[in-house]
């Protein structure tokens, strides 16, 4: 088992245009850096300087990680990810 | 192009007017592929402000589970602007983020007339397009 991560259309240049990918980690920071090494590219459209980026949302298990531990959120085997860019403006 | 239908063109408008002087927005969700906005949902703007927009990110992630569920894409997203022109700001062409969206503008700084203009952003660049309203889509 590992993780389902979900990726948003925007994003699927980095996935070889496939919806969903999988990875492993210990933290969301972990699994990211995993997605990263198969999937170059994707962790700077989800992490900046001060953690994740403001208007990608990041939910696991249907959470909203800003809620819970942001980048050191823990996830484990079986958790699903979701990313969706903000819808937003001014 | 935007071809909407004008029962869908009224709910927008509306909703802009009754949040006025916050920015309203949403989407119009229609079958993937079809380029026909169908179902309108009017959003939380969880900013409640007069100069920004952001969908709730719980409804935001409710409305795409739903979406892909009924096999839709947000055909139309739209927002209003409430004093100045339904034009893309800097920060709405910087966080766009849907490449095959209409993206829908309507200005409420005038009590007497609305201006409903829509857009193409694709890669940080905006262009306008013609608005065709229907009687029925």
């Amino acid at each position: 088992m590992s993780i389902e991560v979900r990726i948003p259309t925007i994003l699927r240049q980095y996935t070889g245009g496939e919806k969903a990918v999988e990875g492993s980690g210990g933290t969301l920071s972990e699994l990211i850096d995993d997605l990263e090494s198969r999937h170059s590219g994707l962790r700077d459209r989800l992490v900046d300087d001060k953690g994740l980026r403001r208007f990608v949302n990041v939910y696991l298990n249907d959470e909203d990680v800003r809620f819970l531990g942001g980048l050191e959120t823990s996830v484990k085997d079986g958790d699903n990810v979701t990313v969706l860019p903000a819808v937003a403006g001014g | 192009m935007l071809e909407i239908g004008q029962a869908t063109y009224d709910e927008i408008v509306a909703h802009a007017r009754r949040d006025h002087p916050d920015e309203a927005c949403g989407v119009v969700a229609g079958p993937a592929g079809s380029d026909r906005p169908t179902r309108f949902v009017p959003m939380l703007n969880a900013a409640r402000s007069p100069t920004f927009y952001e969908f709730d990110s719980q409804d935001l992630l409710a409305l795409y589970r739903e979406m892909d569920e009924r096999d839709e894409e947000p055909v139309v997203i739209y927002h209003s602007h409430t004093a100045t022109e339904a034009y893309p700001s800097r920060t709405d062409i910087a966080l766009a983020m849907e490449p095959t969206a209409h993206y829908v503008l309507v200005s409420t700084r005038d009590p007497d007339s609305v201006e409903f203009r829509s857009y193409r952003i694709v890669d940080g660049a905006v262009t306008e397009e013609e608005v065709r309203v229907l009687a029925a889509l």
